[in-house]
């Protein structure tokens, strides 16, 4: 077959064929990738322009306004855009194929993907023509700074990012209605049953049992483990919501009355409280939901990959409560620099109740390598590549964290590219988007209806390209931060040019994988098959690997 | 052992970290390997459960009273209100701009300095840099709550501050090439010895 004809109709993608179910998934997932482009484009951006003089871009990316106004876009286009589109995909199919029962509602599922499309489109819209640019961190009172900010793009902003959060709301409703509907294997489960095995609370019972010589509180628990970690992180992710609609709120407020020639006196919000629950709620992303949704995923991916059960269920169930708790009390990390916050929220939620993440996140990694150790030999297969790639991601990425959050090397490491390159980059480019990247092969022949992958040889190149670009991106970054350099400041004058040449040069190579990575996806599906995803399905069904009768059965049940 | 200032701190930490990411790269590089092997692979060493969760809680632990013990700053800034600075110097920050206790800040080896910072309007950052770009210390300074960091200086050097917290572009000028609250070599130290520590 001619490249052309592969390009216009794919390998054996034949998108009348999918249901409801698998359409809503993958448009989701195509948006997301296509926000991966941009949010790679905007990071080469930055990159360039603080590898000094001699970077080659047009002067006007140089400009402070539309270099901070790049920065401030760039963690929503990555996050919400790209990540919560790709990861809500994911678990709206997970969840039926999983617990056998269909996806309450594909309206909203299909409400879920638009809305953080449209959402995010708004931020970056407000960035990029009014140059609003108060970062992602939103300190007060800068987001409400109509003096270097045009209240338009304020408004504009706002809109967008609630928008993002009001298609959480609609994941999080579609998530819990799903589990909790009494059909199928669940019609004869109460609520609270499906409570207690949601929050783990049959595993630590189980644990307890076994250590007092009695019998299992529950030998089939009511959920799958990869469920309870959804279940669980969509808690996070429901607080995560509440906190950011509130500050988005709260900035609309004033702007308003700034807009009316009434404006309201900013000080009246005090800076470093506004910074406390503004911390709490985005950490339940970071320490949070991302952790949860993390450890929930290698386990899935280990048991599919393997065939076989889980190591040490039960401590894996009770440790997803652990991370739950841990996840709420630890944002003082983000305050040690505040020397107006208490010296023991420093000290216990800053550092204490933060190094259980080492914990949470360590066991996690033993259950799933004990997990795949046990199964051997195994084949390498793509999925096995980039799970192993994940786990290497997070095994740099926490440990980087745990490092810096400590009263003595926040002080000489705080704001650096160190946080910023060595730990979050990493965690995200490397250990979350190569667990994301391996849920996606194992998914591809499911969502996709056995769609044969273009070319391995380009996903080979891929991984390679990914993982040696996002490890390299973050460990040169990483060094700047030790020799000083700031990450939130503008360095125009070579500063750190060697250290940003390279990092420039690895992140060239991610964006490199992305455009690989596009080709081959495209080369599968095709560009008919592509709009094909975007036309209405003509099988309605919204469930994966239920018999048609079974199906029936669960919809009268409804 | 004791770090004196920020460079011999951040020097071990690179090492120590350096060693550390090659060490799990290589152990997940090794065991992605053996996964494929059929032949039953020999264990370098055998890590019992228990142990390996103890060794993480030794480590997430182990890490603070390590610092503690050998980070001078770090006990010197939670008791800070117990201890009488030599000097204190108070800062203002007022839309992007500096008012400062004078042009050029002396300090003595050894002195104990108390920075006061207050903002009136955005939330900022105050930092100390070295001529080659390190950094020497920093906070955040937030409108309306106290911004008050103690140092005790032990090496020779001039440095130059900053706000290390981005405050919007008016911060730089327009083409970006000037920091506008960058104040250079403001802190001068001196009596020190050449390695650090007082004469």
């Amino acid at each position: 077959m001619s490249f052309v004809n592969t390009l216009i109709n794919g390998t054996n993608f034949d998108h009348k064929s999918l249901n409801a179910l698998q359409k809503v998934t993958l448009r989701a997932v195509v948006m997301s990738f296509l926000f991966f482009g941009l949010v790679a484009i905007e990071g080469m951006i930055m990159r360039m322009v603080v590898t000094g003089p001699a970077n080659p871009l047009p002067k006007m990316f140089s400009h402070p306004e539309h270099y901070f106004s790049i920065m401030t876009v760039h963690p929503i286009v990555g996050i919400f855009g790209s990540t919560y589109q790709l990861v809500f995909a994911a678990f709206m199919f997970l969840v039926p194929f999983l617990t056998k029962k269909p996806l309450y509602s594909i309206k909203l599922a299909n409400f879920v993907w638009l809305s953080i499309t449209i959402g995010t489109a708004l931020a970056w819209i407000a960035a990029f023509v009014w140059q609003y640019a108060p970062l992602y961190t939103l300190y007060w009172p800068l987001p409400a700074d109509t003096e270097q900010f045009q209240l338009i793009g304020g408004v504009v902003f706002v809109l967008g990012v609630a928008l993002i959060m009001l298609g959480t709301f609609g994941f999080i409703y579609n998530i819990y209605a799903t589990i909790f509907a009494r059909v199928g294997v669940h019609k004869d489960k109460t609520t609270k049953e499906l409570l207690i095995s949601g929050f783990g609370i049959d595993g630590m019972l189980n644990l307890w049992n076994k250590l007092i010589g009695k019998q299992p509180y529950s030998k089939e628990p009511a959920l799958a483990l990869p469920v309870v970690a959804i279940f669980r992180g969509t808690v996070d992710t429901f607080l995560d919501a509440i906190v950011i609609l509130g500050a988005g709120l709260l900035v609309l407020v004033y702007l308003i009355f700034d807009a009316s020639g009434s404006p309201l006196n900013v000080a009246t919000i005090d800076a470093l409280l506004y910074k406390n629950f503004f911390w709490w709620g985005l950490d339940l992303v970071a320490d949070g939901l991302v952790l949860i949704y993390v450890a929930g995923s290698w386990y899935l991916l280990a048991t599919l990959i393997t065939g076989q059960k889980l190591f040490m269920e039960n401590v894996a169930r009770a440790a997803l409560m652990l991370e739950l708790l841990v996840s709420w009390m630890v944002w003082s990390h983000h305050l040690l620099g505040d020397q107006g916050q208490p010296e023991m929220m420093k000290l216990i939620s800053g550092e204490m109740v933060t190094a259980f993440e080492l914990l949470t996140q360590g066991l996690a990694l033993f259950i799933t390598l004990v997990t795949l150790w046990k199964a051997r030999p195994l084949k390498m297969t793509m999925e096995l590549k980039y799970l192993l790639g994940g786990l290497v991601g997070f095994g740099l990425a926490i440990p980087a964290a745990i490092i810096q959050a400590d009263m003595g090397m926040n002080r000489v490491l705080h704001n650096t590219q160190w946080i910023i390159m060595a730990h979050v980059h990493i965690a995200l480019i490397v250990g979350l988007y190569m667990t994301l990247y391996s849920a996606l092969y194992v998914l591809w022949p499911i969502v996709t209806n056995n769609t044969k992958m273009w070319s391995s040889k380009l996903s080979n190149i891929h991984f390679w390209l990914y993982l040696i670009g996002g490890i390299g991106m973050g460990a040169f970054g990483g060094m700047a931060g030790l020799d000083g350099m700031l990450r939130r400041h503008l360095y125009l004058n070579g500063e750190f040019n060697t250290y940003m040449i390279l990092a420039a040069i690895c992140g060239t190579m991610i964006l490199i994988a992305w455009v690989i990575f596009l080709l081959n996806i495209v080369m599968s599906v095709g560009i008919k098959g592509l709009i094909g995803i975007f036309l209405p399905a003509e099988d309605k069904t919204a469930s994966y690997g239920i018999e048609p009768e079974e199906i029936a059965q669960n919809h009268k049940q409804n | 052992m004791t770090f004196t200032n920020s460079v011999e701190l951040l020097a071990f930490h690179n090492v120590a970290y350096t060693i550390y990411a090659f060490m799990i790269i290589s152990i997940i590089a090794w065991f992605g390997y053996n996964l494929t092997q059929k032949e039953k692979v020999k264990s370098v060493v055998r890590i019992p459960f228990y142990t390996y969760i103890a060794f993480l809680v030794a480590g997430g632990v182990g890490h603070h009273i390590f610092t503690y013990n050998t980070i001078p700053w770090v006990s010197e800034d939670i008791t800070r209100h117990e201890i009488k600075p030599d000097a204190t110097y108070n800062f203002e920050i007022t839309k992007h701009k500096w008012k400062l206790p004078q042009k050029k800040i002396i300090v003595q080896c050894g002195q104990k300095i108390m920075f006061n910072v207050k903002s009136n309007d955005l939330i900022y950052g105050f930092g100390l840099f070295r001529q080659d770009g390190t950094m020497v210390m920093q906070m955040q300074v937030n409108p309306g709550s106290r911004n008050d960091l103690l140092w005790t200086f032990m090496h020779n050097g001039v440095f130059d501050l900053t706000s290390t917290e981005y405050s919007g572009p008016r911060q730089y000028s327009e083409d970006g090439k000037i920091d506008l609250m960058k104040v250079k070599k403001l802190v001068e130290v001196v009596g020190c010895k050449e390695n650090g520590g007082k004469k």
